[in-house]
């Protein structure tokens, strides 16, 4: 299945890029997205996740065509 | 009829508001009107603040500001609210988000605008990354407290 990852903020920074068009054999969890995607960067503890840009958990199941959001903790307003 | 958006330029909340209450044509069914304003200081923790950054997620950002506002409309009985928020290059003493919220009676307006205001602090994905005098930046780590 394809997936569309996203990363934002000083996260992308970190990772140094913004999206992945990741290609995964089955199904996987959010978190086997994260590690796909990353080459296996450890998880910041505070990460906050999205599927199809509604939050999520970690746990979550990734279907074809989801785009995924990494992103820190959030500091509008 | 209740509206959020985003802004990319500066913008004059009260102007706005000036603007939308005359749309209202003189509505008669609220009693109550509860706004909040959050501008830009030229400080945070300790440092002068020359400038900021605001990035968000395009669409989720919306979908966000969308749902905060018409949670609130339900659970408090809105008569109409407004939300804008800017994104992008964003200088001192400029705004940064307008919540304006109608109501019947006072209780319900004060209490929304608190809740949209601090939901949003919490849900909507923006990110700020401020410029410090020296011309370095960085991305804030957290909200402060209230």
């Amino acid at each position: 299945m394809q997936v569309k990852v996203l990363f934002f903020a000083g996260l992308r920074e970190r990772l140094g890029k913004a999206d992945v068009a990741l290609e995964l054999p089955g199904t996987a969890t959010v978190l086997e997205v994260w590690q796909q995607a990353t080459g296996g960067e450890t998880l910041p503890a505070n990460v906050l996740v999205s599927i199809n840009q509604v939050y999520a958990e970690l746990s979550a199941s990734v279907a074809d065509g989801d785009e995924v959001a990494f992103f820190p903790p959030v500091t509008g307003g | 009829m209740a509206h959020c958006e985003l802004r990319e330029t500066s913008f004059d909340p009260w102007q706005l508001l000036a603007e939308w209450t005359a749309a209202q044509q003189g509505a008669s069914r609220y009693g109550a009107t509860a706004v909040f304003v959050g501008t830009m200081r030229d400080f945070n923790e300790g440092d002068a603040v020359t400038g900021m950054y605001l990035e968000h997620y395009p669409g989720m950002t919306e979908r966000q500001l969308e749902q905060i506002m018409q949670d609130a409309i339900r659970e408090w009985h809105l008569d109409d609210a407004l939300i804008v928020h800017r994104v992008g290059e964003i200088l001192p003493a400029e705004s940064i988000v307008l919540v304006a919220v109608w109501s019947a009676h006072r209780a319900e307006a004060f209490t929304a605008c608190r809740h949209i205001m601090e939901t949003l602090k919490h849900n909507a994905p923006f990110w700020k990354r401020e410029t410090l005098i020296d011309g370095s930046s960085r991305w804030v780590e957290r909200n402060t407290a209230g």
